[in-house]
């Protein structure tokens, strides 16, 4: 179950790109800013041309609708996106389920968006994404803009819908300590390429 | 009909009105000096050589020579219409976006006006169907080079937003659903504009020129009337169509937004 499957990735700047990734497994992607690592999120989204097969569950992306696929494969980018006025319009149905995780008052969705600070924004859009219960999760630096606690409480957020669901994830990321705490496997990408690292120990 | 004939003198009197402006303008150092005279050049040469043409027509009516003068305008305002984007649509969307958007717009509301509401006979005489044609034209061009101006621009500046919409699983026109609203709205709204103002603020230049020529006030003012029905008309419908398939074109058939579609301006 919700397992993503990379053959020959390609875009025009990076791959291609092999990677299979079963349900329930966390992989960490790192490499220096302009290695491809957003990139490959975005093909992986399918938001930009791109060469090669990518599956989900053995269903091939492009026997899916785009709009399903992006649904279930669920992009985060690191600095999100608002549009309406008011918090909550950007919410379909009622996402108290995360908010608390994450410290946020379920008052937060009559906020104006003028209003949120760059940490709450960035808890917001996961929320938002997790709201729309993804398989896959490909996730651009979530915790970037956190202070440490909020980023203790997304990573176990995260790791909790990742048990409750069995979640996909590729996960961006440059904190060691992170990289430690959450990674099943780690690839490194450099030049649009992936490499494997092994994990310094034994996660328990 | 009393029409006072104008003389080439009387044109030159008026043209010593523009030279004048042309010498303020190079006392006051505008920089704008030769611009006024070579736009009164082209006012000139263009506007005769037009009447030229309009004169042949008249005297020589045929469906033929009608389609060719009435292909010929789409052309030009399709033309217009695209050096008017400052993040134009490459390829040959650039010019057939607004042109066909035009052609169904114009056409259709043209031809409907000679046809149902005017009635003359042939439906395409000339003295009819251009300055119809014309009009609607002019003013359904305006409306969609300011709408597609606003919606290649709005993508461009906001494809983030777009993108992230996309992301959450939105459908291509969901996620640009509000950007082709408002560009929708801002071409429509000076044509709105100017029907509230009619004969309030401005007295309508066609009217004007009916009651120069002679006619009778109210004949003119019917005239007119239907005249801002049909361009409203035309400009919305052509409108709402060059921005549905402009907006169509921003995306591909994976619902990607595809802004390598436009120039970089």
């Amino acid at each position: 179950m919700n397992r993503l499957q990379i053959k020959g990735l390609s875009t025009r700047h990076i791959g291609p790109i092999d990677l299979d990734i079963t349900g329930g497994q966390c992989v960490i992607l790192s490499g220096t800013s302009g290695s491809g690592k957003t990139m490959l999120l975005r093909a992986i989204a399918d938001l930009d041309l791109h060469e090669g097969e990518i599956y989900l569950d053995d269903l091939s992306c492009k026997a899916m609708a785009p709009t399903t696929w992006r649904q279930q494969v669920g992009l985060l980018v690191a600095e999100s996106q608002w549009w309406e006025n008011v918090v909550g319009d950007h919410f379909n149905g009622e996402p108290t389920k995360y908010l608390g995780a994450l410290g946020l008052d379920p008052e937060i969705m009559s906020w104006s968006i003028a209003r949120l600070s760059s940490g709450e924004r960035q808890r917001l859009g996961l929320v938002r994404l997790l709201n729309n219960q993804p398989k896959v999760l490909l996730l651009d630096e979530p915790t970037a803009n956190l202070d440490p606690e909020s980023m203790k409480n997304a990573e176990m957020l995260i790791k909790q819908y990742q048990s409750e669901t069995g979640a996909a994830i590729i996960w961006v990321t440059h904190h060691h300590d992170q990289i430690e705490r959450i990674a099943d496997r780690h690839f490194s990408m450099k030049d649009g390429q992936l490499k494997e690292v092994e994990l310094k120990e034994v996660k328990q | 009909m009393n029409l006072v004939t104008l003389s080439a003198f009387d044109l030159s009197l008026a043209a010593c009105l523009v030279l004048l402006l042309s010498v303020l303008s190079l006392r006051m150092q505008l920089g704008l000096s030769r611009q006024i005279i070579i736009a009164a050049l082209r006012t000139t040469v263009q506007l005769m050589l037009i009447g030229f043409v309009l004169k042949a027509l008249f005297e020589h009516v045929h469906l033929g020579w009608m389609s060719l003068m009435a292909m010929v305008m789409l052309l030009i305002a399709g033309y217009e219409v695209r050096a008017r984007q400052k993040h134009r649509f490459t390829g040959w969307w650039g010019f057939g976006l607004g042109s066909t958007a035009m052609f169904i717009s114009s056409f259709t509301v043209t031809l409907l006006a000679l046809t149902v509401i005017v009635e003359v006979d042939p439906w395409y005489t000339p003295q009819y169907a251009i300055p119809l044609l014309g009009m609607m034209l002019g003013n359904t061009m305006t409306g969609i080079a300011v709408g597609l101006d606003r919606l290649t621009q709005s993508a461009w500046q906001q494809r983030t937003i777009i993108e992230a919409r996309l992301m959450l699983g939105q459908s291509w026109s969901h996620a640009i659903g509000s950007i082709r609203r408002d560009s929708i709205r801002s071409g429509m709204i000076p044509m709105i504009n100017a029907m509230a103002a009619a004969g309030v603020v401005s007295l309508p230049g066609m009217m004007t020129g009916q009651i120069l020529a002679g006619a009778p006030p109210l004949e003119a003012v019917k005239y007119q009337i239907l005249i801002m029905f049909l361009i409203s008309a035309g400009t919305g419908l052509g409108t709402i169509a060059a921005l549905g398939f402009g907006s169509y074109r921003l995306f591909d058939e994976r619902q990607r937004l595809r802004i390598d579609r436009l120039s970089s301006g």
